[in-house]
């Protein structure tokens, strides 16, 4: 299984948001979605979900997929975790299973949701509102909906843009278990580079709603392409068993 | 550095991982939910009760109760105000509270809007523009004649919702396009209905404040059934929909990434709104508040899971009317005060009892 994109567009009227993008993320990876603001990342993610329009192909293992598959099998993570709800959060949950919601719950089903936070440790907020909760357990919650729904493809739009360092870790590794143990691909919007190159498998860079750049983070992530992508002079280094080092010098 | 084997997501206070206990809490909460929502029927089955046993009348419990349930011993009389005057105006009370209950709440989900009414995008001034046009011209339909100033209030009301709709269409019914062209068309019909008051003798101008005022003088057996297939008919068209719109609350982008359609559920909610208010308006007049209200008592008490939400607006709706009922027979035991005058008279002080006592925020 994996997932083939060719010739992603994206346009509004006479805007084009995104150009011929080519893509191709293997089973169980994870891909790290990187590029300035505006550069398009968001538009991508929904795209690939369905969720917008598109023009150009999606094929999951050879077959192509159409935008009700596609909204089907890609779950889509999106990045605003401002909640004016008071919904509980269990109920978030839930709602990750839309399809088989009824009017009773089916056996087990609130159970296993209950479960799907208690991965983030969120059990005890279950029946907490939505509103009453801090950003960051927030963006937990919408991560343990996403996971509910048990995609083949799950796109997450900056899934630790809210957490504290100790949970972007353990929400990256997590994502990065995930992906082994089911095969689910996953690729996630990231501004943060160091965090790309640790958890990431294969790095996508755009810029301008182009391709800058693609493969492994060894190979992205040079001060060349991060020059051409971000306007930035950075320093690349890599010690013996750890991960890559990126380090910003400064804006060009 | 990877975390080292073993750490794990913790929970809020930091303590260990807590292992969630079989009756957890979701379900003691839902058990709660349907407690609070039996509760308020118990609430409304006395309501209705002491709503019969109520009117200017002074019928004993005796005699009502025979009205009811042995009419063939009752005399001729009480039958008449038991069973022809007081229970379909009870019942209308019961139905029009339902419905405006249910409506208030698609309308402040659909515009994700806490001030939103089924009265918020015009319906309400077009209704009450149609019924002063119809008492104005004295038209008179040649079948039914008693169905002429509701027919005309209906379709005034369903003309301005059009009017909403064809415009937000254009717009991809972006709710706050909604709101703007909602209240732009409540200007629209509140001029002209002002304009139809302004133009009409006193004796018209006495009629047509009065339908204005909303009353449940105007129930008989004739449009209670009519109110009642509206209302049933649009509440089972949104059951398969309740989940989706749980979920549009968590926004529009949140909605569409777990599955909803937002703008074709917004454009069927839209329609049973304009429906079950239409419904309603067209043969009480114009009862303002419940609509308003009714949702977010609902919303302090069983929570955003519309399973439990629409059937407790509902619940609360009634309960509304039908306590504005006899309260509005108790104060002026001679004669009936219009009701639309007294349903915020006795909301209010419960609304505000509710916000006090609440810790929590809602909406």
């Amino acid at each position: 299984m994996s997932l083939q994109i060719t010739n992603l567009t994206v346009a509004y009227g006479q805007k084009t948001i995104l150009r011929a993008l080519e893509d191709h993320w293997p089973e169980g990876q994870v891909t790290a979605l990187i590029g300035c603001n505006g550069a398009g990342k968001s538009t991508f993610l929904q795209a690939l979900a369905g969720l917008i329009s598109m023009q150009g192909e999606a094929t999951l293992s050879g077959k192509l997929l159409s935008p009700e598959e596609r909204r089907q099998m890609i779950a889509y993570m999106p990045q605003d975790t401002s909640a004016h709800s008071s919904l509980t959060v269990l109920e978030v949950v839930l709602l990750g299973r839309l399809k088989s919601l009824g009017l009773s719950l089916p056996k087990g089903l609130a159970k296993e949701a209950l479960e799907a936070l208690e991965a983030f440790g969120l059990a005890s907020l279950q029946t907490r509102q939505l509103d009453e909760i801090s950003g960051g357990q927030r963006q937990l919650v919408f991560l343990a909906q996403a996971l509910f729904r048990q995609p083949r493809v799950l796109l997450l739009d900056e899934p630790t843009a809210a957490l504290d360092l100790r949970h972007q870790l353990l929400v990256l590794e997590r994502l990065r278990l995930i992906a082994r143990q089911n095969g689910t691909i996953i690729g996630m919007a990231m501004h943060d580079l160091n965090l790309a190159a640790q958890y990431s498998d294969h790095v996508l860079g755009l810029g301008g709603g182009r391709k800058i750049a693609s493969g492994a983070p060894a190979k992205v992530l040079t001060p060349e392409t991060l020059r051409i992508m971000y306007g930035i002079e950075a320093q690349v280094s890599q010690d013996a068993g750890n991960p890559l080092q990126i380090l910003p010098l400064r804006a060009i | 550095m990877p975390p080292p084997d073993g750490a794990s997501f913790t929970t809020e206070t930091g303590a260990a991982r807590a292992v969630p206990d079989d009756a957890s809490h979701y379900t003691v909460l839902m058990r709660q939910r349907l407690l609070r929502l039996s509760g308020a029927i118990l609430v409304l089955v006395a309501l209705a009760v002491a709503d019969i046993l109520t009117g200017p009348a002074m019928l004993s419990l005796f005699d009502v109760v025979t009205g009811l349930f042995s009419p063939a011993q009752a005399d001729a009389m009480t039958r008449v105000i038991v069973l022809d005057i007081r229970l379909p105006m009870s019942l209308m009370a019961i139905l029009v509270g339902m419905s405006l209950g249910i409506a208030g709440v698609h309308m402040q989900t659909i515009l994700g809007n806490p001030l939103a009414s089924p009265y918020t995008l015009g319906f309400s001034a077009a209704a009450g523009f149609g019924a002063a046009l119809a008492i104005l011209t004295g038209f008179t339909l040649p079948v039914f004649p008693w169905l002429t100033i509701p027919l005309a209030a209906f379709v005034m009301c369903v003309l301005a919702a059009a009017l909403v709709f064809s415009f937000s269409r254009m717009r991809a019914m972006r709710p706050e396009v909604m709101v703007l062209a909602g209240i732009a068309t409540l200007f629209l019909f509140q001029s002209a209905q002002s304009l139809v008051q302004y133009l009409a003798a006193p004796e018209v101008l006495q009629a047509i404040v009065f339908w204005l005022f909303g009353s449940l003088l105007k129930a008989s057996w004739n449009n209670v059934p009519i109110v009642a297939i509206v209302f049933a008919l649009t509440s089972l068209a949104v059951l398969p929909n309740l989940w989706q719109l749980t979920a549009l609350r968590l926004g529009d982008a949140r909605a569409a990434a777990v599955g909803v359609e937002v703008s074709a559920l917004r454009i069927k909610l839209f329609a049973l709104v304009a429906l079950l208010t239409a419904g309603a308006v067209a043969f009480v007049g114009t009862i303002g508040f419940v609509g308003l209200v009714a949702p977010h008592i609902a919303r302090m008490l069983v929570g955003e899971d519309q399973r439990f939400l629409l059937p407790m607006a509902a619940l609360m709706g009634a309960i509304t009317m039908t306590g504005a009922s006899v309260v509005s027979k108790l104060i002026s035991p001679g004669g009936v005060i219009p009701i639309g005058i007294v349903t915020a008279l006795i909301g209010v002080p419960f609304l505000f009892f509710l916000i006090l006592r609440g810790q929590r925020r809602h909406w």
